[in-house]
């Protein structure tokens, strides 16, 4: 295709417009609009009040949103690639349960039980969805059926709490560097890898492409079907180890736990700038939304005289918010 | 000759399936109910008739909220938390009498209904978010409202959750009604048919001049009037108010059955008898579990079982 | 020579149609091979089987000499046939760079994507096409004609032996149209072979080779361009005399043959005063009479579809008026539209026009609905009368009024979207290309139907792509470029070549010197 190329670039080559710079602007900000929301909030909360901005409360958020994180890593997936997984908090806790229920048998034990239960029902959604075509939706509500019930038969109806009484499981779940707990190494780590997953790897591309224009993803060769299967899976996997990690920090498999957790995750990752219809977003962005919504928790309770009821007002309305906050940028860039 | 031999195995298969995809839940609501009838002591007794009606009533009615929202492809995640702020307010007005205190139950579910509304139809929110918004938020608001379970003695409110009629608990003939009014809102108004419209093509319904974003805000301000009525009944059944868990994953069971019912997540059909059947399909099937001395767990399981049967039934064969 | 891609009686069905028939097809290496024919004649099913989206049902394809059968594009692909179609299938939230090499992106040992050596490869392949751009930009920020270049460079720049291209130049500006033939002649010579669909009879008799004919899903000619007249092209088409077609013209329209209908003094039936709309619309103004067919010409991306949905208040607008019948409409809204008697038949049928989950009865009566209902109670005894009047009428052909539409074929689909207005009885219908994509016979009903309405007195507005529709059809043409009115054509003025003169502006006199 290279020889001879006089013909093609003797006629005028023409540059199409450049985007306005504001239009630019626009478009940086949806990306990466969580974080700036995130740095303007912790500032205000800073100036706002004293017990904020300190390091042990800094501390204290990040343990306790790495479950979150770790489980939206997943969700961000699924969601880029236009699906859904409502499944996460069933997974969440069944995993959870599992590994206490395996920990006798060790650490690797204790991971490999949750990560190959939850992995292999992550599976079964993926191949529902995308080899028959039954909406995401539905599917993984109906994981999140199955999987509670499945939770509720291992652990006697819920009645059963299984302790972790092998200190090297938990220290999985409690073992500090720096103040920092061993979850929350291993979710960042993970970010990170989940970023280069998605940026920088033809699966990542994948999963745009599907999320973006399935139809067009299917002209332009990508595997479609291996895509959906392995964010599913990625998503169930994901879940079922921030449920051991959690077990392992908890030493022991509450079986209460997980109820609407998928809401929250989705939520961060929505609020992170990864648009539901699928094709954008990013890992940042959603580490960005967790982040937002364990700072909003920290202020309220700054306040401390406001119940955990009115807290849930808050979210609420910070959520909407948030949401029509990107769909109006998400318009004004479209003009 | 073997191609017209395909051809007719074919059809023949389509024909079950659109067969299974129109009637199957009334077949499982009838396998359950003789199932039942054999193997299930004191099944056919007017008390346990009247026990299992009593217990679906809500869950029909916010059902038939939740499938007016299915059927314009969008969802409504808020009903059960609608629920909990209708058991708070009514129990806070009911100093003003039992009818004031219902009215404004109903009132603030059709604010919350209209907020809902706006974000999606006005501000082009999607309903999962929207209403995912709500369902925190308006469940906070409750509980902020009326902490903890309260008690109430208004024997006007008590009458309502208790008292029968001919034999028919009163509940239970709300919701009767309520699915009557509904079917036909559904199949004869213009209304009814424009909301099915929408949900079928929404661009098309534009062009066509239908006057979607008014329609769209009276679907979830219906669906927010539904919710609390349902909150309303349920409250006066337990003759207390407790926002703290009423309602709580009531919005699952109603999606479980319109979807059950064979209304499709896609919007441009509603089923209404479907969706009470639905609904009396889950009731049906966690009671005959109970009876049986199965433990939870296997109802949510066979639930999730049953759920993705009727979504492979029901869904979408290919069109032109 | 040895064909490179072979075809040999090949057929495929469908329920109730067969859409090819024994068709046999060879295409040799660094031949541009052009293959026409109506819609409705098969060529797409007959690339979609060439590219491995379908199987056939008998017959056998050979590619370099070999029986091959591909279970799907992606297999054609990895053998060499790429095609390009006339929708962009790429990814609008990516990048250029990444929609371009998508699947074949540059990586090191450990399966990274080397980003800057993949935008500095992207940057090269398309300055290749003559397009500079930032190649990190998101694809939808570019104009559609780009796009497609884009997509044409990824579909070449695989090592392929066979590019299928379909409707290339409808969204191309003229200059990136010569780009395009450039690119073709550099196919030609490193012996690619070319598949070239499409309606432009001008441009294939620039670039291809050879033609072969589909018709009702048999090969109805095949062989060289050269010595082949275009009024005999034509009438191979349409299996038409080929004085048949020189006299009454290629479409059903015969408005050439009358006199113009225009009563002077009458007021317009429809006007629209110089309608603006940042990026889109630049001042467009536009008359149309009762009687009266004003054809919109013009490119795609020109504004036609972009006039006409603003028209009805489907389009925001910045400025301008829009008077239907001397009553200037006060509320940009479908609904007042509708009410003064303005009506749109949408471009994309499937995406703005049925319903599918409704029956045809129901997408009949869809905007007819306020009217056909008392108290808000729906009558179904008006609404049968409606809909059986116009079933008739415009001899819709399905199993009942209460089949799904999703059901029917694309010209009965479209004759229910017609009877939808039509049953608002509207004193001016705005029609957006009424018959792309429907069948032969579906679209002469569809033709004479527009007619028949012009003689009843509506004012139509017809925004065709297909220019003998245009030419034919239309008492005055309107042509729009970039979203402004570059002219207007009367009368005798009303031919292709002075419509596509107007289309290419002065671009016209620097064709010469190149």
């Amino acid at each position: 295709m290279t020889d001879d190329t006089t013909t093609l670039a003797s006629s005028t080559p023409w540059v199409p417009d450049r985007p306005a710079r504001w239009e630019r602007v626009g478009y940086l900000l949806q990306q990466h609009g969580a974080v700036i929301v995130l740095v303007a909030v912790v500032g205000f909360g800073t100036i706002a009040f004293d017990s904020f901005a300190t390091a042990e409360n800094a501390r204290s958020i990040v343990v306790s949103s790495s479950f979150l994180a770790l489980i939206a890593i997943g969700m961000t997936f699924v969601i880029i690639s236009g699906g859904i997984d409502l499944s996460v908090g069933s997974l969440f806790v069944l995993g959870g349960v599992l590994a206490a229920y395996a920990s006798p048998a060790g650490p690797l034990a204790a991971l490999a039980l949750p990560l190959a239960v939850c992995g292999a029902i992550g599976l079964g959604q993926g191949l529902l969805i995308a080899r028959t075509g039954m909406a995401p939706f539905i599917v993984t509500l109906a994981g999140l059926l199955g999987a509670r019930g499945l939770m509720l038969a291992i652990s006697d109806e819920g009645a059963t709490t299984y302790l972790v009484r092998d200190p090297a499981v938990a220290a999985l779940g409690q073992a500090e560097l720096f103040g920092l707990t061993c979850p929350v190494y291993i979710t960042i780590g993970l970010a990170l890898l989940g970023m280069v997953l998605l940026q920088r790897t033809r699966f990542g591309q994948n999963v745009y492409a599907v999320g973006g224009n399935e139809e067009a993803a299917v002209l332009m060769g990508v595997p479609v079907v291996r895509t959906k299967v392995l964010v599913y899976v990625m998503s169930g996997l994901l879940a079922g180890l921030a449920g051991a990690l959690n077990a392992a920090r908890l030493s022991s498999g509450v079986t209460i736990l997980g109820i609407g957790l998928e809401l929250d995750v989705i939520a961060a990752v929505v609020i992170g700038g990864t648009l539901l219809t699928g094709g954008a977003g990013g890992i940042l962005g959603t580490m960005a939304g967790v982040l937002l919504l364990g700072v909003i928790q920290s202020l309220i309770n700054q306040v401390g005289t406001l119940t955990s009821a009115f807290q849930q007002v808050v979210s609420g309305a910070f959520l909407a918010l948030v949401v029509i906050a990107q769909r109006q940028l998400s318009k004004a860039q479209r003009l | 000759m073997s191609d017209l031999t395909l051809n007719l195995s074919q059809l023949h298969r389509e024909r079950v399936l659109a067969w299974l995809q129109e009637y199957g839940v009334y077949v499982a609501v009838g396998a359950l109910l003789v199932f039942n009838v054999m193997f299930t002591p004191h099944f056919l007794s007017a008390a346990n008739f009247r026990t299992q009606l009593v217990q679906v009533s809500p869950i029909v009615i916010v059902s038939l909220a939740m499938a007016l929202v299915i059927g314009t492809q969008g969802i409504d995640l808020s009903v059960g938390s609608v629920m909990a702020l209708a058991a708070a307010v009514v129990v806070l007005y009911l100093g003003y009498g039992a009818v004031p205190a219902i009215v404004a139950a109903l009132v603030a579910g059709a604010l919350v209904g209209a907020t809902g509304g706006a974000l999606v139809a006005y501000l082009d929110i999607q309903p999962i978010v929207a209403t995912l918004a709500l369902l925190v938020g308006i469940r906070g608001l409750a509980n902020v409202l009326v902490p903890q379970l309260r008690e109430f003695r208004n024997p006007d409110l008590i009458a309502l959750g208790s008292d029968t009629f001919l034999g028919v608990p009163f509940v239970v003939l709300v919701a009767a009604a309520l699915t009557v009014v509904v079917a036909l809102v559904v199949r004869r108004t213009t209304f009814g048919r424009q909301i099915v419209a929408i949900g079928g093509n929404r661009a098309a319904s534009e062009l066509s001049g239908l006057p979607v974003r008014p329609i769209l805000l009276a679907v979830y301000v219906i669906s927010g009037v539904l919710a609390a009525g349902a909150g309303v009944l349920a409250t006066a059944r337990l003759q207390a108010s407790d926002p703290t868990s009423l309602g709580l994953f009531m919005e699952l069971s109603a999606i479980t059955a319109v979807v059950v019912g064979g209304t499709p997540l896609s919007g441009g059909r509603i089923r209404v008898l479907g969706t009470v059947m639905g609904a009396l399909l889950m009731q049906l099937l966690s009671a005959t579990l109970i009876k049986h001395d199965l433990p939870q767990s296997w109802t949510q399981m066979v639930q999730a079982g049953i759920i993705l049967v009727a979504v492979y039934a029901t869904r979408e064969r290919g069109t032109r | 020579m040895e064909p490179v891609l072979e075809a040999e009686g090949i057929s495929k069905r469908f329920p109730g149609v067969q859409a090819l028939d024994g068709v046999s097809f060879a295409v040799l290496p660094g031949e541009v091979h052009a293959l026409v024919g109506e819609n409705g004649a098969g060529k797409s099913t007959l690339v979609k089987i060439l590219t491995g989206a379908y199987r056939p049902d008998s017959g056998e394809l050979r590619y370099l000499g070999r029986p091959v059968s591909f279970s799907s594009p992606l297999e054609a692909r990895a053998a060499g046939i790429a095609a390009v179609h006339q929708e962009v299938n790429l990814v609008p939230m990516l990048s250029v760079g990444r929609n371009l090499l998508l699947g074949r992106e540059p990586r090191n040992r450990l399966g990274i994507i080397k980003l800057r050596k993949l935008y500095e490869t992207a940057a090269r392949q398309l300055a290749e096409y003559g397009i500079r751009t930032d190649v990190r930009r998101q694809l939808r920020t570019l104009g559609v004609g780009v796009q497609q270049m884009v997509a044409l460079a990824r579909a070449v720049s695989v090592d392929g032996r066979v590019v299928i291209l379909d409707e290339p130049t409808s969204s191309l500006h003229p200059r990136e149209v010569r780009t395009l033939f450039g690119v073709i002649e550099g196919l030609r010579r490193t012996g690619v072979a070319v598949i070239y669909v499409s309606h432009r009879l001008e441009e294939l008799y620039q670039i291809c080779d050879r033609v072969t004919v589909l018709r009702d899903g048999r090969v109805a000619h095949t062989g060289p361009l050269g010595g082949l007249d275009r009024l005999e092209l034509v009438s191979l088409m349409l299996g038409r005399d080929t004085s048949e077609v020189r006299n009454t013209g290629t479409t059903r329209f015969s408005r050439r043959l009358r006199s113009p209908q225009n009563r002077p003094g009458e007021p317009p039936v429809l006007q629209a005063s110089r309608l603006r709309r940042r990026r889109l619309l630049h001042d467009v103004s536009l008359q149309v009479h009762a009687g009266e067919v004003v054809g919109l010409g013009g490119l795609l991306g020109s504004g036609r579809t972009e006039t006409v949905r603003a028209m009805v208040g489907a389009l925001p607008l910045d400025a301008g008026q829009v008077t239907v019948a001397g009553f200037p409409l006060r509320r940009r809204t479908p609904a007042a539209a509708i009410r003064a008697g303005l009506s749109l038949l949408p471009e994309d049928r499937k995406a703005d026009g049925i319903v599918p989950s409704l029956s045809v009865r129901e997408n009949i009566a869809l905007a007819a609905l306020p009217r056909l209902s008392r108290a808000g109670l729906v009558s179904e005894q008006r609404i049968d009368q409606i809909v059986e009047t116009f079933i008739k009428r415009l001899r819709i052909k399905a199993a009942s009024p209460h089949q799904k539409v999703a059901e029917l074929s694309g010209g009965n689909q479209q004759k229910v979207l017609l009877a939808r207005w039509l049953a608002l009885h509207p004193k001016a219908l705005l029609l957006d290309e009424p018959t792309r994509g429907i069948d032969v016979g579906a679209k002469a009903e569809v033709q004479l139907l527009v007619e028949e309405l012009a003689e009843a007195g509506l004012g139509i507005v017809l925004v065709s792509s297909d220019l003998d529709e245009l030419v034919e059809g239309s008492d005055r043409v309107v042509v729009l470029r970039d979203g402004a009115v570059v002219g207007e054509l009367h009368g005798d003025d009303v031919t292709e070549e002075k419509i596509m003169a107007a289309i290419a502006g002065h671009d016209a006199s620097r064709h010469d010197d190149e």
